[in-house]
């Protein structure tokens, strides 16, 4: 996928100006958040599980060719084909080559944000001339408006109910035009009724799977529509897209991450759909895929062990973090400009496409760190930022004013007496200036002040009440 | 239009080359190996959740409630005898046809089904046109209300979802705790490490919130999901 991650900051601007975008948004507190907090409570045992979550992750990354070997065995012994790609050009070509191979001609897909990274779609359309099919309810809306998904499990949430009916106006035209879709269900409906005929008639089902498991060689969807399933089990050929970091031990292991991963997602219990997949149709079954395929992606990830960066690995695609974002629920999730935004995007994209084209990303938060508080795998993604905050520094190619700004700080920030001196006389001035408690607009602080006021300065500096503090003195 | 040959067994030496590289990896591989194939062999027991210790009635209360809040139906039936009857009546209650779709599971076949003369059986995978798939559970699962299915001969996979409706015959033995139970019970009836093609876990009809956040049931798989949950033990 084509990255606009430079150019954020105008993204953010226009997303902010949105006022389609702003009210879809509203939903995410009421809706996401909500539910989480909801699901969390009903499992007394859900903090706990983090740590035993973490520690499985941690572990299985620190022997990750042994999983893999002992994966690749088992799946192959229960007859998948297993590739390995180790760029999103290899796997869009082994996946290519599969569909030629089925004579492929409509190809349907469920859920996969790795499908998203490498830019499946676009291949097996231009390249081999195949139609391809989302078959997720949200990614078919995306899909039909040639925009990629804004969040990693909820692809359209960024559109209201109005524009999605305003579309099957548009592109369902063998359809009743007088037909009523005024109720989400009527809008559900029709969708089902296009995509039950991609089912039936695909060549090729593709599917993500959210773990691997080295135990029994076995893949796993996790949905709530069902069209994962629908997509994977009429198909001749189930082909799986997935990455090097999905895989978890054994079953123990994925039903303790899998505690955590609905819950922390939609604040669901258990999602409704979970399919462990492993190898392809049984002698005896009368249905089920004759062809099973698992390509395995590294695209960069394998880089990430060993450096400040490994923790991101743990990540289960969730999307707590985003869904508890402010800058996310401000913005959405293209303004960021690539797969996967919102936090955990802050900290990947750079790591997958380069801090030079992303290194906006870990600058757009206020690092109030809700991301890693509610992070079911316990990634500090804060401090992931600030280490690509370090690194885009350390690039050099910051604007000179930005540069200059942030060593002025650094000048004062090591003197702690000249610091102390200078907040002394600064914060009084500017309480002096300030009307009304406030800034409507302030030298070099433009970026703030467009937007919203600056609160002014009250009173005594942060060392001074910290110096009471310490000696005791109350107030 | 060509696209380049993909050598994956090259790939593959490279990508485990670069793990092995990343993982610095030299003399601890044994002793790596042996901890890593010993906790494949024999896995770790998890802390589980409290609400799956708890007795036999309570189990099943908590999974009957999940379901039901799920908009899944559960009727309770004493035996194997009733399970006929039971579904017909809820095929009749939601005014479907009298015909269900299933596979070659035995304990199905050898339900009474003569008691309900009207109600049609069709043997196979699930057709386009079928209207209600008729699954036997492996086991039930409490602790989140969820039915674990394996594909076969004996329960086509397609039954799942293609049909509109899905009936699911649990016996109450197979009623389990914790999801532990059903990979024990996996590894018993299966062999250790060894899988039928899919393991499908459902905790509901087929749902969407894709749409202004608003949640509709039956988006792509059955619009209706039926529970029958029979007491005594099913042959």
């Amino acid at each position: 996928m084509n990255s606009t991650a430079h150019n954020f900051k105008s993204n953010a601007r226009v997303a902010l100006g949105d006022q389609q975008l702003q009210s879809a948004l509203g939903n995410l507190k009421g809706g996401l958040v909500a539910n989480r907090t909801k699901a969390r409570a009903a499992l007394p045992e859900f903090e706990a599980l983090r740590d035993v979550a973490k520690d499985i992750k941690n572990h299985t990354i620190a022997n990750l060719d042994l999983y893999l070997e002992i994966y690749e065995q088992n799946a192959r012994a229960a007859g998948a084909v297993v590739h390995f790609a180790e760029t999103a050009a290899d796997a869009r070509d082994i996946i290519l080559k599969i569909c030629r191979d089925a004579n492929a001609k409509i190809v349907t897909k469920g859920k996969s944000m790795v499908s998203e990274e490498i830019g499946l779609n676009a291949h097996l359309e231009a390249a081999g001339g195949i139609e391809v099919v989302e078959t997720d309810l949200g990614e078919y809306l995306v899909q039909i408006r040639k925009e990629t998904p804004s969040h990693i499990i909820a692809p359209a949430i960024h559109l209201t109910q109005g524009q999605v009916e305003a579309d099957f106006r548009r592109l369902h035209t063998h359809l009743p035009k007088d037909r009523v879709l005024v109720e989400p269900a009527q809008l559900v409906n029709e969708a089902r009724g296009i995509l039950r005929q991609k089912f039936m008639t695909a060549d090729v089902g593709i599917t993500g799977a959210n773990f691997l498991i080295a135990e029994t060689g076995s893949s796993i969807i996790v949905t709530n529509e069902g069209n994962g399933d629908l997509t994977q089990s009429l198909a001749k050929t189930h082909v799986v897209i997935t990455s090097i970091e999905k895989l978890v031990p054994t079953l123990e292991d994925l039903s303790t991450i899998l505690r955590l991963l609905a819950r922390s997602a939609t604040g669901q219990e258990c999602s409704t759909y979970m399919t462990l997949s492993t190898g392809g149709r049984r002698v005896n079954d009368h249905d089920g895929p004759p062809n099973y395929h698992v390509v395995i992606l590294d695209n960069g990830r394998t880089d990430l062990i060993g450096t400040e960066f490994q923790d991101v690995l743990r990540c289960i695609r969730c999307g707590a973090c985003m869904n508890h974002c402010p800058v996310y629920g401000a913005i959405g999730g293209h303004a960021y400009g690539w797969v996967y935004p919102g936090p955990i995007g802050s900290v990947l994209t750079p790591a997958l496409i380069g801090v030079k084209e992303a290194g906006n990303l870990p600058n757009a938060s206020t690092f109030c760190g809700k991301c890693a508080d509610v992070c079911p795998m316990k990634i500090p993604l804060p401090d992931l930022m600030r280490h690509w905050r370090e690194a885009e520094f350390d690039l050099g190619d910051l604007p000179r004013g930005y540069r200059t700004g942030l060593a002025g700080w650094a000048f004062f920030a090591r003197r702690p007496r000249l610091y102390h001196l200078a907040a002394k006389v600064g914060i009084p001035l500017l309480s002096l200036f300030g009307r009304r408690g406030r800034f409507s607009s302030l030298p070099f602080a433009g970026g703030w002040t467009r937007y919203r006021d600056l609160p002014a300065p009250q009173g005594r500096t942060f060392q001074q009440l910290w110096a009471e503090r310490q000696a005791g003195v109350t107030r | 239009m060509s696209t380049r040959d993909h050598d994956n067994k090259a790939a593959r030496a490279q990508m485990f080359a670069k793990l092995q590289r990343a993982l610095k990896d030299g003399p601890a591989q044994s002793a790596r190996r042996t901890h890593v194939e010993g906790r494949v062999a024999d896995p770790p027991n998890h802390p589980l959740p409290e609400r799956v210790r708890r007795s036999r009635n309570e189990l099943r209360m908590q999974f009957k409630a999940f379901l039901e809040g799920q908009s899944a139906s559960v009727l309770e039936v004493a035996g194997a005898g009733d399970v006929p009857a039971a579904i017909a009546n809820w095929l009749r209650g939601h005014n479907l046809p009298l015909t269900v779709r299933m596979g070659d599971d035995a304990a199905l076949a050898e339900l009474p089904w003569s008691r309900e003369p009207a109600l049609l059986r069709e043997n196979g995978p699930a057709k386009e046109s079928d209207t209600t798939g008729l699954s036997h559970a492996f086991a039930g699962i409490a602790e989140t209300g969820t039915l674990a299915l394996t594909s076969g001969p004996d329960n086509p996979v397609t039954l799942n979802f293609v049909p509109e409706n899905h009936v699911i015959v649990l016996a109450d033995a197979d009623l389990v705790g914790p999801y532990e139970e059903v990979w024990t019970r996996l590894r018993q009836r299966f062999g250790k490490g060894q899988m039928p093609r899919t393991v499908n876990f459902i905790s509901g009809p087929s749902r969407t919130a894709d749409i202004g956040g608003k949640l509709v049931t039956g988006a792509h798989g059955p619009r209706r999901l039926c529970v029958v949950l029979v007491s005594e033990p099913m042959t």
